[in-house]
């Protein structure tokens, strides 16, 4: 990976090494006295791990002329195994609280970090920014490059993004087990690393303009707007959410600049959004290439992709308040956010159908290959919940739904059915690409991880539906007299045996992941071909070969 | 020039446009599309005119309906109250034993009672009542304060040791800790406990020693609260140490821990959390509870 870059560029690399292990020790310093003071510390010590081997290689012999001529896709290698790497990581700490919801007595070790509040943060962010985060990172400058036919801009650039993305994961993550959280749900990282993450999107986004600057393609891919909305759009919803002061340069507690209703507000107009954006269009932009790519079929509609586009970007922005549904907010927002959410079932289902029936022709496919199945199941998720969401975004309805396990039935169809399917598919198709395989090490264990993600996730979300309804019809039962006729411990006790089935189907997932861990280092040990001759990016002086004709 | 091609699955034309071997159909946007975008935004006009929906400046459109779901809720609650009128009035005014006489208000007070139990009570002193080292048994029926309903409702009201201004106060002393008691002499008391008190489980080697001496320093320094005999004090607070129901137990390095340090338990006030009907539903309750089969649950 280091030879691959100049000396030049290897100094300027230390240099910014050099940078971020000063803010790093400066942060340590000053926050020596705080919890802040070892994430001081985990930014020195990261800064200098990746030091190291560039020290090292130095002196190495300088790259060969021609790299321009070939895609730079070492970013996307390392992202797809951060991206399993957090997987694991993340799906353990769900079983994990899953397992604690079941049995709390087993919060075994009597300390701090081993509690459920602290625990839970630790999945979501493990596997929404860890896993799904690296994922759309690495599969982005995979498809960009391949869409646009010209190669990632900047040599530097792509890891400066991805490996300061992963730090500010590792900052989240283990700023929870100390504490450090400002209890904004998907928002929970304090100041210092909400603003590291502004740093790092911004050169994001940069990559991805300057390379769609150089493409030699006339049009671009609609993968790519999705791709390009969800950088957009995050980074606004990122930079709005984490308004806030820190109490001093010293501490990690910072307090948001918004409070009451509107800070409610604020925070689930950034969580919904998130789920769209982050959640929704940065996976679609996954599956509008991956998808085609597998079934070698053209996508169904073109005119239908960019309909949905601007439906769901347009919708989505308003659909916030149907997290605070019965709340303090106002009631004439509630309804903004209900019918907007009721309208943007067609353009979710829009994409599903034009997913779907770019399958036609090919499925057939879909039967003996379960990387395209993977694919296929992610898009009927993909439908499922966004008619769920919509459904349960109805204020009558939601008065079921909310505070009760349905919403956890409903995040897990699409975070396993839809985010992970999708993601776990586009990886099988990737690996052996990028490695220059043949094909992945083993189909049967493909195959393998496809039943068990499917039968885990279908465990999971029944016994969620059914709890959810249960709980939700129990907190709402009244006897003759008038009074409730259930309390919560009741309704607890009711719970018990979905939550032992829930942390099964999870566990079964999780095997699943590990399952396709082992078959992707196994391809990546196996002998390589040689890499196909027309993949690489168009010739640098040649013209556009194509007149933009529209 | 973009070069479109015809689908063989399909028969459709390509748009003519390929990134890396993707290529599009240009199949027109189905009807159903619009159809249902069209009936969408439909039912949301049809919302925004019956419901407050549109803000406009400092204020917001009202809605036909005239809805709010602030003044839903009151009017809901105000019907539920009204609704419960007809027995929450009899049950916060009639004298216990005419309620207890009652078979349609003794129905409530069962069930009501079990779910405010269970949503304010269980999480200390366990799902059936049956407490928890520290936490008393209350299905045991023996009352650290006294067993009439007056006496339960009033421990309801004011707590134990709580916040409330005329809350209930109790301490025991931590005779060892603040040295009212040398280490021998509380050996010594513990012996004399033990010696008169039913069911202490495991018999020690230690409990034949000093049971006399011990009698005469309880004399001296506990009976003022437990009573001559041991049977405790009500009026205080204090437990009667001889009819086998331990608070914290009754073996003796718990009560070594119970002399050395004192205890002091805790119990919340009600009267602002809970109605007075709901405290008398739930005086009758804790004096329906019954114990488990053979004697005072352990657990
Ligand atoms: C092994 C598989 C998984 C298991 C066992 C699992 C388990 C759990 C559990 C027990 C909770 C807490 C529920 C509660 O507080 O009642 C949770 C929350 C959550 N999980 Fe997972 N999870 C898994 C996979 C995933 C994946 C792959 C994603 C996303 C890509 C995800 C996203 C979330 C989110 C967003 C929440 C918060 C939901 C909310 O607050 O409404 N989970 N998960
Ligand atoms: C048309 C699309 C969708 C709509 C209208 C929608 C609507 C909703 C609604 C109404 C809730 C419950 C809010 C509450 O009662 O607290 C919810 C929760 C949630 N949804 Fe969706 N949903 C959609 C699609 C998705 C998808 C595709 C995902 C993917 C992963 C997703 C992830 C989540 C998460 C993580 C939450 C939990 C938020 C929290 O409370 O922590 N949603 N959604």
């Amino acid at each position: 990976m280091i030879a691959r870059l100049t000396r030049h560029e290897r100094q300027n690399a230390l240099i910014i090494l050099g940078l971020v292990a000063l803010m790093g020790a400066v942060l340590g310093l000053a926050g020596r006295s705080d919890p802040l003071g070892w994430h001081g510390l985990l930014i020195v010590v990261f800064a200098a791990g990746l030091a190291l081997p560039v020290l090292g290689a130095l002196d190495a012999p300088e790259p060969t002329e021609d790299r321009e001529s070939a895609y730079y896709d070492d970013p996307t290698r390392l992202g797809i195994l951060l991206s399993m790497g957090w997987a694991v990581f993340g799906l353990f700490m769900g079983v994990w609280v899953a397992a604690l919801l079941a049995w709390p007595e087993l919060t075994f070790v009597d300390s701090p970090w081993a509690s459920f509040g602290r625990l839970r943060p630790a999945h979501t962010t493990g596997v929404i920014f860890g896993f799904g985060g690296n994922a759309l990172i690495a599969t982005s400058f995979h498809v960009l490059q391949r869409t646009s036919r010209a190669r990632l801009s900047g040599q530097l650039l792509p890891w400066f993004v991805l490996l300061g993305y992963n730090l500010f994961c590792l900052l989240a993550v283990t700023g929870y087990f100390m504490g450090i959280t400002q209890s904004k749900e998907y928002a929970e990282p304090e100041w210092y690393a909400d603003l590291w993450l502004v740093v790092v999107w911004v050169a994001y986004f940069l990559i991805y303009i300057l390379t769609l600057a150089r493409r030699k393609e006339p049009h671009i891919y609609v993968a790519n707007w999705y791709y390009m909305a969800f950088i957009l759009v995050v980074a606004v919803l990122h930079i709005i959410n984490n308004l806030a002061v820190p109490v001093s340069f010293g501490q990690a507690k910072a307090y948001s600049a918004f409070s009451g209703v509107q800070d409610a507000m604020t925070q689930w107009w950034y969580g919904h959004n998130a789920v769209a954006f982050f959640l929704t269009a940065g996976f679609l932009g996954m599956m509008y290439y991956y998808l085609p790519k597998r079934a070698g079929r053209p996508i169904f509609s073109y005119r239908m992709s960019i309909v949905s586009f601007w439906g769901i970007t347009f919708m989505y922005l308003w659909a916030g308040s149907h997290h605070l549904h019965y709340t303090a907010l106002p009631h004439w927002v509630q309804t903004l956010g209900m019918t907007f959410s009721v309208m943007l079932i067609v353009p979710s289902w829009a994409s599903a159908g034009n997913a779907l029936l770019t399958l036609n022709g090919a499925w057939r496919k879909v039967r003996d290959d379960a990387t395209l199945r993977f694919m296929m199941i992610a898009a009927v998720f993909y439908g499922l919940s966004t008619f769920e969401g919509s459904f349960m975004a109805i204020r009558a309805v939601n008065s079921l739904s909310h505070y009760t396990d349905w919403t956890i039935g409903h995040v897990h169809a699409g975070a396993l059915g839809w985010v992970a399917m999708i993601t776990f598919g586009s990886i099988y198709y990737l690996v052996p690409v990028m490695w220059g395989r043949e094909r992945m090490h083993s189909a049967a264990l493909v195959e393998v991880h496809f039943w068990l993600a499917l039968l885990g996730t279908l465990v999971y979300v029944f016994s969620m539906w059914n709890s959810g309804v249960i709980q939700g019809l129990m907190w709402r039962t009244y006897d003759e007299s008038g009074s409730l006729s259930y309390s919560f411990v009741d309704s607890l006790v009711a719970m018990h045996p979905y939550y032992v089935a829930r942390a099964l189907g999870g566990l079964m997932f999780l095997m699943g992941a590990l399952v396709g861990c082992c078959n992707i280092w196994m391809t990546i040990r196996g002998a390589s071909v040689s890499v196909p001759q027309d993949d690489r990016p168009a010739d640098r002086n040649a013209d556009r070969n194509l007149v933009a004709g529209e | 020039m973009a070069m479109t091609e015809k689908d063989p699955v399909t028969g459709r034309e390509t748009t003519g446009h390929e990134w890396n071997g993707i290529k599009e159909l240009n199949t027109p946007i189905p009807r159903v599309v619009f159809v249902f975008l069209g009936l969408t935004f439909a039912f949301s006009l049809l919302w925004w005119a019956l419901m407050p929906a549109w803000p406009l400046g400092a204020s917001y459109t009202r809605g036909l309906l005239g809805a709010d779901h602030r003044q839903d809720v009151s009017r809901a609650l105000g019907a539920a109250q009204r609704e419960r009128a007809a027995w929450t009035q009899e049950m916060e005014s009639l004298p216990y034993a005419e309620i207890e006489a009652r078979p349609d208000l003794m129905r409530v007070v069962s069930e009501s009672g079990r779910r405010l139990f269970g949503d304010n009570c269980a999480a200390c002193h366990g799902a059936e009542g049956r407490g928890g080292p520290g936490f008393p048994d209350l299905s045991a029926q023996l009352w650290l304060w006294g067993g009439e309903p007056e006496t339960i409702e009033e421990t309801l009201r004011v707590g134990i040791n709580s916040t409330h201004e005329e809350t209930r106060y109790g301490q025991m002393l931590a005779f060892g800790r603040d040295g009212m008691l040398s280490r021998p002499e509380i050996a010594s008391v513990i012996s004399f406990l033990r010696a008169h008190a039913q069911d202490v489980g495991e018999p020690d080697p230690r409990d034949a020693q000093g049971v006399e001496a011990g009698g005469a320093i309880f004399a001296e320094q506990c009976a003022s609260c437990h009573g001559e005999d041991a049977r405790g004090l009500k009026t205080a607070g204090a437990p009667d140490l001889t009819d086998g129901y331990w608070l914290y137990g009754g073996d003796r390095a718990t009560l070594t821990r119970t002399l050395v340090n004192g205890r002091q338990g805790h119990m919340p006030h009600w009267e602002e959390r809970l109605t007075l009907a709901e405290r008398r539903i739930l005086t009758l309750y804790v004096l329906g509870l019954k114990p488990a089969e053979g004697g005072p649950d352990d657990s």
